[in-house]
């Protein structure tokens, strides 16, 4: 049996949430290896948010917001932005692969690329297998 | 200890199809603090409703969850319901299983795994929440309506109507927008002048209708309410409280500008009023045309203004107004063809987009009303291209809907107006309206030519010096077709304004692939938008003809005045706080907030939020270093725990 990775989504509420709805009301098909917990917005995310989630054995995180710019919050994405970019470093730095987390822009308009991003995502996050790094052993 | 139930909806076969319904219910009545799960057809009519409340009383619930479809479906009916049966409503948990799980997948287990998945991860964020007080604020029963076509002409009118004061903002000098450019309406050939300019001058006159023409918005500050948004009054170089509209500045005027309403096939003076029915009559100088602006004398429309209304000096101002809602009716523009090299627009005289084709039919245009080339010559054929840009995945994905009748109209007035040989080049004719088959088959009858094949391209005919050849495949003959005419009319993609993000920048709308402005939902609130407060209406949100435009702004005027109506709004209790206890006094909150709702409270030595300004995205809980700040209903806590649960799966 081929690797059923564990993939947590964190999704802005205006963007990549209603994104994520459409690419259901258009019944597009992807991977069920995703669970998406929803924010109001993508500058809710606290790094500590995904490095949880890695301990308890995420195999992959993916967050997704307005596209920089359109933020319905304005500004709100940007600091997401630069909140996140040094999340990834970090992860890099304690030696995750930087393959497993992965930020997103994905407008309310844009299920095909919700469906898209979840698709390739989970076929990455299969052929870098099962995460051991961080996941704390029961 | 809380008790929490769980309602497991099957929406028919939406859900039930691909999730094992029964058994997730009978999965969650083993999760922590779960004391009751049922599943039910549909959650949402009366009797799922009708369950739920009798259930919450039955096991003295307190907490509810509910796994359907989208919170941004039904999160508020269910709201309701539980508020109804004596909950906080903010102690329900919508779980999306629907358009995130059933719709996504054809695998019955696949899908059930998934929404045990996020079923657990509700429970341990329901397990998490706290009741919260809804805020309760004043609203300010005035609207704003952006864009003086006649989207915005009608949703003014239609609220000044119900005595709702109205700011109508328009960027040009006159109101009117592309409905003043049209001779003709299809199907019903009514003069759209005559139409139109009725509700021009209602607007003029209407004492609750304040129209600031010549105007852009420049900020909107506030939330649903309670906007405050400034306007940026451009220099008109006339003064309209002085002027008297008796337009003798206009005839003395040397200068010459480009004339916009006729498309650029006329010029224009320098101060000028777009169009004789222009509302307000009140002229403006263009700098760029006028001979004073550009060379430092002239001067000759203040020597012959004996109201002395012509201030060179004048400059931009802005003013700030207050309003409850707003409309968005900013319309469309026709795309660019010039880039359309095959079509030879810009390069031979004979083509023509259909802007231009409107005014030469116009009365008022540039060849009053006659249909002569550039040259003067009246056309022997005449070919019109339809679907340039549109239905077309180089440019724009999107049918222009309204182009194959208006292709059709030009034929008509054609017809009617020379002795030419009409040919239309189309895909398909999309007739779709009251009365459209029937103005189409009125065409066929008239003589006028139909070939199904989108025309290829457009070149200078070899046989006959000064006429064009259109050449197509006709997908009916399967044959290759040349035909030679005089005159060339292309129907280019309707698209959004050239400034629409901008617009969208300032309201905080969503747009399309296409780039128009997204409703809040595609069917069942196609005015409203994400933002609280803000509606849109017209080609802005997509392409549509005027029968449908007026009726979608009187549909967004009707929903602006649910809003404004009322004296008090309920917003979201959502806010974030903070724990004076915790605060570090580094103020990073106050630094980061869009909306400077977190301020420094030197008394006290700690950050404070007022909550009237808070929109809720918890980005100060995320940048404060000592999680002193709470952002309600998205604790660190909840979130932390609903992934905690989902991985668990």
């Amino acid at each position: 049996m081929s690797f059923e990775p564990k993939i947590l989504g964190i999704a802005c509420n205006w963007c990549t949430y209603t994104g994520a709805d459409l690419a259901g009301t258009t019944r597009l098909q992807y991977p069920q290896n995703i669970r998406v917990v929803r924010v109001m917005c993508s500058s809710r995310i606290n790094p500590s948010f995904i490095f949880r989630a890695f301990q308890l054995g995420a195999d992959g995180v993916l967050v997704g917001g307005c596209h920089p710019g359109d933020c319905h919050y304005n500004t709100g994405n940007l600091y997401a932005r630069r909140r996140l970019a040094v999340a990834k470093k970090i992860l890099e730095f304690v030696g995750m692969e930087p393959g497993r987390f992965r930020v997103e822009w994905i407008s309310a308009s844009e299920g095909n690329k919700f469906a898209e991003v979840v698709t390739e995502f989970t076929a990455q996050i299969q052929s870098l297998g099962p995460q051991t790094k961080f996941k704390i052993q029961p | 200890m809380s008790r929490i139930g769980v309602f497991v909806c099957h929406c028919g076969l939406n859900i039930a199809k691909t999730v094992q319904v029964s058994e997730l219910a009978q999965f969650a009545a083993t999760l922590p603090d779960v004391v009751i799960a049922k599943d039910y057809k549909f959650m949402c009519s009366t009797p799922g409703q009708e369950m739920i409340a009798h259930d919450i009383k039955e096991h003295r619930l307190d907490r509810v969850i509910v796994a359907a479809c989208s919170p941004l479906m039904h999160e508020q009916t269910f709201r309701k319901v539980i508020e109804n049966a004596g909950l906080n409503k903010y102690m329900l948990t919508i779980v999306n299983i629907r358009e995130q799980v059933s719709w996504v997948t054809h695998d019955i287990e696949e899908g059930t795994s998934k929404a045990k998945a996020v079923l657990n991860g509700a429970v341990y964020r329901a397990r998490l929440l706290a009741p919260l007080t809804s805020r309760i604020i004043d609203v300010c029963s005035d609207v704003m309506v952006i864009g003086g076509g006649i989207a915005g002409i009608q949703a003014a009118l239609e609220l000044a109507n119900n005595g709702k004061k109205v700011y109508l903002v328009e960027k040009n000098s006159t109101i009117g927008g592309h409905m003043a450019q049209f001779d003709k309406t299809f199907p019903t050939l009514d003069c759209s002048a005559c139409i139109l300019t009725p509700k021009m001058d209602a607007v003029l006159q209407h004492k609750n209708i304040n129209l600031m023409t010549y105007c852009e918005v420049t900020e909107v500050k506030g939330y649903v309410g309670n906007f405050e948004i400034t306007v940026k009054q451009k220099a008109r170089y006339v003064d309209h409280s002085k002027c008297n509209a008796c337009l003798a500045c206009t005839e003395k005027c040397p200068g010459k500008g480009v004339s916009e309403w006729d498309e650029g096939l006329t010029k224009r003076k320098a101060i000028y009023i777009p169009f004789p029915q222009a509302v307000p009559q009140k002229p403006v100088i263009d700098r760029d045309a006028c001979t004073y602006f550009q060379k430092g004398k002239c001067k000759l429309c203040q020597k012959v203004c004996e109201q002395k209304a012509i201030d060179y000096e004048q400059q931009d101002t802005f003013v700030t107004v207050q309003v409850g809602a707003v409309i968005v009716a900013t319309g469309y523009d026709l795309m660019n063809v010039q880039p359309l090299v095959q079509y030879g627009y810009g390069r031979y005289p004979g083509v023509y987009h259909a802007l231009e084709v409107e005014r030469l039919f116009n009365a008022a245009g540039p060849t009053g009303g006659k249909v002569t080339l550039r040259d003067g010559k009246e056309p022997q054929a005449i070919a019109i291209l339809h679907c340039i840009g549109s239905r077309d995945k180089n440019h724009y994905e999107h049918c222009s809907r309204v182009c194959c009748m208006y292709s059709l109209k030009f034929a008509h007035l054609f017809k009617e107006k020379t002795s030419a040989d009409v040919y239309n080049f189309y895909i398909d004719i999309r007739a779709a309206g009251k009365g459209y088959e029937e103005f189409y088959n009125r065409i066929i009858e008239e003589n006028v030519k139909f070939i199904r094949g989108k025309a290829a391209r457009v070149t200078e005919s070899d046989e006959e010096a000064g006429r064009l050849m259109v050449e197509a495949e006709d997908t009916i003959t399967g044959k290759f077709v040349r035909v030679a005419v005089d005159m060339v009319v292309l129907s280019p993609a309707i698209t959004p304004r050239a400034d629409a993000k901008e617009i969208a920048r300032l309201f905080n709308l969503s747009m399309d692939k296409q780039g128009f402005f997204m409703e809040r939902h595609p069917k069942l609130a196609p005015v409203s938008t994400m933002s609280e407060g803000i509606f849109i209406a017209g080609v802005c949100q997509s392409p549509k003809d005027i029968p449908d435009t007026v009726a979608q702004a009187n549909g967004a005027a009707a929903e602006a005045l649910t809003i404004v109506v009322k004296d008090k709004l309920e917003l979201e209790a959502t806010t974030a706080m903070v724990n004076p206890a915790s605060c570090c006094a580094c103020q990073n909150c106050v630094r980061v907030c869009p909306y400077g709702a977190p301020f420094f409270n030197e008394q006290k030595g700690v950050s404070e939020i007022n909550e009237a300004l808070c929109k809720g995205c918890g980005l100060c809980a995320s940048v404060c270093p000592a999680s002193a700040i709470i952002a309600r209903h998205f604790t660190n806590d909840q979130v932390l725990s609903e992934i905690e649960g989902v991985m668990e799966y």
